[in-house]
């Protein structure tokens, strides 16, 4: 137990501070080198609740693909992040005004925050109890069985996004030469290769 | 434990199965298929669209049955019945109408009918969805292929601005809608909408955060039937928006959004009636004046039709505020009257072509009586059943929604929509007029068959509804009665 809550504050602490510094860094390749830190923090953390394989997902997903693709954008845009820091001092004290009454109310709001007695038996249980079966195995009889209405809308919904996305940007180009595997194949010893015979100190 | 060892019963999603099949199907013949396969793609697409109505018009013995499955987060009635047979209708006239515009205005994409397709199954998700997450699923894949179609001619400024602006509300609309949803959930801790019935009616009432809840939900919906005040979107994409799109738009993601207007508020947040009912006589009020009074400036046909079109949805609100099952069979009529007429203005409106191009101002159809008589008759009809005036199927779907308000007290909304559809009438007339009495502009080239035909049809239901209105008005009231 003592181990546990050490292990908790490590990783909330560097967490925090490591959010912290995402937006304080000067350099804009920091900051995405300590969004990635913060990241394996947070899974540290999924890991302590025991939700394994979600920590797993955020650090194949958001370590492994969406930050790669973050690095790649901040260093090929040649974005002056200086300059567009600038005003940064000056709106410090609304930003931190906003901030405070969010806090404030979030505050509030938790603290004041009950479950109506009527309702404590209306919510649904988690099936399978989470202590018997491994976090992969408890979403898979989920997904594939309840919720695979959910799951397959879901993937729809993936699919337009995708043909949204080629529809309106891809233009085929006259005259690119493209890979054609069965002319490639198909090619035979004869028609590729020809030898000949060069004699010594001319050309063919 | 309940343990999920069945699958679940597949059959009262039929249509949606056989939708999604198809699109992928066409999907892939559009992509392994030369360019020239377009034409035969469009078509099957509105063979699957045929086919997918199939299962609904059967009767309950030969067809499918009404019930619940996926665990209750799917649900087919006879009111998901009706509206989801008005939708494929819509999208099957809207694929149809685009053929002729594609073949001239470089459009003809295999693209377009696919994304169609998948949307019109996105919007018989949102008419069956019972559970949130359905709802937000469905309301998603309509409203993302949306997007796309509105920026569908990418070389058109217009086109991509009206995609991107479409693109930006949308977005904000279904964060509020989730916004909206979570509340609910943390206020019921249900996302079911029989459970969250059942959940206020435990509590006996709705707290303040479940009506916040309820609010955002319903801003969220009103965008997407674009009623007043999230309406701001609609001219402008209308507009921007490649005409056959536009017609797309007018007819069926409306009718979708509209059949789960009615069953969220009815079958999740029936205990809070008098919460909602206040919001949808907010809005519908709303949005009969300003579909009535800002209609009256505009040039442009296709921005005209955005401003009636929300006016009309605010006159279908008005049976939705009368919150009894008689308000649900005037939304039903309603939405059949609508879809009707807005086919058949925008078979004329695609029909606006010269030699130079599509023209799409309202002077352009000056004189349309000496140079095509039959269209300007048609087009008159249209228009006088639009602004409601006897013996159009307008008239009677109005009739039907204010009778609704009456009887339920709602005095005051009734006769506002009176006032505010004797306001509108002006700018219907006006076209009327200046098709017969303004000196004619150039001919239109002559009329694709495919138009011909749906203007046809579409005309012939807004002229004899008065003689079959009986079976018409059964049929919904039926539906509607599945629903409470």
């Amino acid at each position: 137990m003592v181990l546990q809550a050490v292990f908790f504050y490590l990783f909330a602490a560097i967490a925090v501070a490591s959010a912290f510094m995402v937006i304080a860094a000067r350099n804009p390749v920091h900051s995405v080198l300590f969004l990635i830190l913060a990241f394996f923090n947070a899974a540290g953390l999924f890991i302590l609740i025991g939700a394994e394989f979600l920590a797993m997902l955020l650090v194949v997903v958001y370590v492994g693909a969406v930050m790669v693709l973050f690095l790649f954008v901040v260093m090929m845009l040649d974005v002056d992040f200086v300059e567009l820091r600038q005003g940064f001092l000056q709106y410090l004290p609304v930003g931190a005004l906003v901030g405070i009454v969010l806090l404030v109310e979030l505050l509030l709001g938790l603290g004041a925050w009950v479950i109506s007695p009527d309702l404590a038996g209306t919510l649904p249980a988690p099936a399978p109890a989470a202590a018997d079966v491994s976090n992969i195995r408890a979403l898979g009889e989920l997904i594939y069985t309840r919720y695979i209405l959910f799951f397959q809308m879901a993937g729809l919904v993936l699919l337009v996004a995708m043909i949204g996305s080629i529809v309106l940007t891809l233009r085929h180009k006259p005259g690119v030469k493209r890979q054609n595997i069965a002319t490639q194949v198909g090619r035979t010893r004869e028609a590729a290769v020809e030898v000949r015979k060069v004699e010594t100190g001319k050309g063919i | 434990m309940q343990a999920y060892t069945q699958l679940p019963d597949l059959m009262p999603a039929l249509p949606e199965l056989l939708l999604a099949a198809g699109a992928l199907f066409l999907l892939m013949l559009g992509v392994f298929g030369e360019r020239r396969i377009t034409p035969y793609v469009t078509a099957l697409a509105v063979a699957v669209l045929a086919v997918a109505a199939l299962p609904l018009l059967l009767p309950v013995e030969f067809g499918i049955v009404n019930e619940t499955t996926f665990d209750g987060a799917f649900v087919l009635d006879g009111f998901a019945r009706y509206l989801k047979v008005l939708t494929l209708i819509g999208s099957g006239f809207a694929i149809a109408m685009s053929v002729a515009y594609a073949r001239n205005a470089n459009f003809e994409r295999f693209e377009y009918p696919v994304l169609i397709l998948l949307a019109t199954l996105g919007m018989l998700m949102m008419l069956s969805a019972n559970d949130m997450i359905t709802l937000y699923l469905g309301l998603e894949l309509q409203s993302l292929a949306l997007y796309v179609i509105a920026a569908f001619n990418r070389d058109s400024t217009r086109s991509t601005e009206a995609g991107l602006k479409y693109f930006v509300l949308g977005a904000v609309s279904s964060g509020m809608l989730l916004y909206g949803m979570s509340l609910v959930y943390g206020f019921t801790g249900q996302t079911g909408f029989g459970p969250i019935a059942t959940a206020l009616t435990h509590e006996g009432g709705a707290s303040i955060g479940l009506v916040f809840g309820l609010v955002f939900i319903l801003a969220g919906i009103a965008f997407k039937i674009s009623a007043v005040p999230f309406h701001m979107w609609a001219p402008d994409v209308y507009e921007g928006a490649p005409t056959p799109v536009t017609a797309f738009f007018a007819a069926a993601p409306k009718i979708a959004a509209m059949g789960m207007l009615v069953r969220i508020v009815f079958d999740a947040f029936e205990p809070v009636t008098r919460d909602w009912q206040q919001i949808i006589v907010f809005i519908s009020i709303a949005s009969m004046a300003l579909g009535a009074f800002a209609a009256i400036g505009q040039r442009n046909i296709k921005r005209l039709m955005a401003y009636s079109s929300i006016g009309h949805m605010g006159f279908a609100l008005v049976g939705l505020a009368a919150g009894s099952q008689q308000g649900v069979e005037g939304v039903m009529i309603y939405m059949t009257a609508y879809l009707a007429m807005t086919l058949g203005a925008f078979a004329c409106i695609l029909s606006m072509r010269r030699k130079e191009g599509m023209v799409e101002d309202i002077s352009d159809l000056a004189g349309l009586s000496r140079t095509n008589l039959p269209m300007a008759v048609l087009l008159a009809v249209i228009m006088f059943s639009l602004a409601g005036i006897p013996p159009f199927v307008g008239f009677f779907a109005k009739f039907y929604v204010f009778l609704a308000a009456v009887e339920a007290g709602l005095y005051p909304l009734a006769v506002i929509g009176v006032l505010t559809s004797v306001v509108g009438a002006y700018y219907y007339l006006r076209i009327i007029k200046v098709m017969f009495f303004d000196e004619p502009a150039p001919a239109f080239l002559p009329m694709p068959a495919e138009l011909k035909f749906t203007l046809g049809l579409s005309t012939a239901f807004v002229l004899l509804f008065i003689v079959f209105a009986g079976p018409v008005v059964e049929l919904a009231g039926a539906a509607a009665g599945t629903l409470f």
